[in-house]
């Protein structure tokens, strides 16, 4: 159906394609006004990051136009920034944390929801969607005032909670669709030939939701380093990296900022590269062959 | 009463366990705050009264902001819808090649940092900003045009770019979805583009539709940091109120009933959409 990307070969041509369609047409200028269209909403959705990137190599202080020379003097001042660093750290300890103990309850979680039926199922499969279609801000209260009450004071152990409980949330959602789809007679087929319920999930549920799984990580990832709204209401002194920005955005606008943004960015689209490269090969495993 | 084996409680104790504990039981405890009153030094004084709720309801500022938060997220809906459709429908119809690479380039957005997309907005709307210096440059303006950044439009601006990657990929798969033979066989009974495109296309995308604006309208009813970042002075919506409840007016009784509103809002709304995307999805399930 589709061709497997490769990045780094592919984005020139897609820009050729757009740039292709989107000249009017004298066959139908119909055709010309939806490719420019489409063009004009992808400018403005890649606008802004472009605009933060460039101004990464500012020179000046203002991120006026023209911009005035090219220099990696943010860039340096980024990596002396030691809060910065630190900030950084404690991102990454609570993603983590998160997406392991996430992936643990999350799968087995999938598990038992798909392999059982009970009463509060339906119940359950609906309370898994609350933290992702609830704004982040009520759930971030909500914890606020009731974490104290279970003898957890507001630290980072009520943040990597937070973050955690709405990365089950991502994990179980994944999983539990990939499980549905899964073949019901692959595990009794285990179970016949003599498989115990822990090898059968190890030898024949694990490798065929491999890829669901590193899909769910990876977002689980992604989703705790960005997370503001719980993390806002939860955190005493040590900031997360988003939070951290937020600070220094909050104290005025420092170029700097322009860098870390940049470094982000790269980050990002790696994840998602790794996510896209992965969860291609789950999506057709047949049609391929 | 359940009887369930051992394997079972094993696999399902611990998100159970989690989920009323971490996230059931804080939204309980806001519900029942909701109920509470403050006393003259900020003491939160335990009872069972509706004053906070009344409160909400006889203070314009409370109901007041709320319909202009609701005002806001259906701007930004119309406005991600607006985006969304030509560019879903051109990578759905149009593209030929890379299709897949165009697919990634509009979901990315989705992986960028929130905080980082906010930024962006800040350094182009900015009184020194990108955009008015572009301007002076250019000479279009002498002075910086200041209603660009801290204002109303700033954020509406922002949350559009936000949320329409959320829009763009229902409406995407829902016009991939869509049988080419249906396309065809309206093309070949003499129906112009237009007239594919309302009587065929639209109506068969509706569920994809419905779900992209839902994700944009909720979300954009609960977002708070586009407002702080980038809103004026003035900007007030429903999610600033509800913080300062918490913070610096520290009435949280309050401020638990705004947010109990808003949650019966959002859960308003996804009820409605996906009773919506129920009844519109009758020709996609017929097809299955």
């Amino acid at each position: 159906m589709q061709t497997r990307i490769s990045p780094a070969i592919d984005s020139e041509t897609a820009a050729d394609d757009v740039r292709l369609t989107a000249r009017p047409s004298s066959v139908n200028l119909l055709n010309g006004l939806i490719g420019a269209a489409a063009l004009g909403v992808m400018t403005f959705l890649y606008f802004p990051m472009g605009m933060v990137v460039l101004y990464s190599f500012n020179p000046d202080t203002v991120n006026s136009f023209p911009m005035r020379g090219f220099s990696l003097k943010w860039y340096g001042i980024m990596t002396q920034n030691e809060s910065l660093q630190q900030a950084l750290k404690i991102s990454l300890l609570v993603a983590v944390c998160g997406t392991v103990v996430a992936l643990v309850i999350g799968v087995t979680g999938a598990l038992a929801m798909q392999q059982y039926d009970f009463r509060l199922k339906r119940f359950f499969e609906r309370v898994m969607l609350l933290p992702i279609t609830l704004p982040g801000i009520l759930t971030g209260v909500a914890m606020l005032s009731f974490f104290p009450l279970l003898g957890i004071p507001i630290s980072l152990t009520a943040v990597t909670i937070g973050h955690t409980t709405f990365l089950i949330c991502i994990v179980l959602t994944q999983v539990y669709a990939r499980l549905k789809r899964l073949d019901p007679f692959l595990e009794e087929a285990a179970a016949d030939l003599g498989a115990t319920p822990v090898q059968a999930f190890f030898r024949v549920v694990l490798p065929n939701i491999r890829t669901a799984l590193i899909g769910a990580a990876l977002l689980s990832f992604t989703l705790s380093l960005d997370e503001i709204p719980v993390t806002f209401f939860l955190i005493a002194r040590d900031n997360t990296l988003p939070i951290e920005i937020y600070t220094m955005m909050r104290r005025g606008i420092t170029p700097e900022v322009n860098a870390i943004s940049t470094v982000i960015f790269a980050l990002s689209l790696l994840a998602l590269l790794l996510t896209v490269r992965y969860g291609e090969r789950e999506t057709r495993p047949i049609a391929g062959a | 009463m359940l009887r369930l084996p051992t394997r079972f409680w094993l696999l399902f104790a611990p998100l159970a366990l989690w989920m009323v504990a971490f996230l059931m039981l804080p939204y309980a405890r806001v519900l029942v705050q909701s109920f509470y009153t403050v006393d003259d030094f900020g003491l939160l004084q335990p009872g069972f009264s509706l004053d906070s709720y009344r409160r909400f309801a006889t203070g314009p500022l409370y109901y007041g902001t709320l319909g202009k938060t609701f005002a806001l997220a259906a701007a930004v809906m119309l406005g991600c819808l607006l985006l969304s459709l030509p560019l879903a429908y051109y990578i759905a119809f149009k593209a030929t090649r890379n299709k897949t690479l165009l697919y990634t380039l509009i979901i990315l957005p989705l992986w960028v940092s929130y905080i980082v997309r906010a930024y962006a907005w800040k350094i182009i709307l900015g009184e020194e900003g990108v955009l008015n210096s572009a301007l002076r440059y250019v000479g279009l303006t002498d002075e910086p045009i200041r209603v660009l950044l801290y204002s109303d439009v700033a954020v509406f601006i922002c949350m559009v770019h936000i949320y329409t990657p959320f829009v763009l990929m229902p409406v995407y798969t829902a016009f991939e979805q869509i049988p080419r033979a249906l396309v065809e066989a309206s093309k070949d009974l003499g129906a112009g583009r237009w007239t594919t495109f309302r009587k065929v296309v639209f109506p068969l995308s509706l569920p994809g539709i419905i779900a992209g604006g839902t994700f944009a309208f909720v979300l954009s009813l609960g977002d708070f940091l586009a407002p702080i970042l980038l809103g004026g002075p003035d900007t007030l919506f429903i999610s600033t109120i509800f913080q300062n409840m918490f913070g610096t007016s520290n009435d949280k009784p309050l401020g638990s009933a705004i947010g109990i509103v808003l949650l019966l809002v959002v859960l308003a709304v996804l009820e409605l959409s996906s009773r919506a995307e129920k009844r519109f999805s009758s020709l996609e399930s017929a097809r299955a």
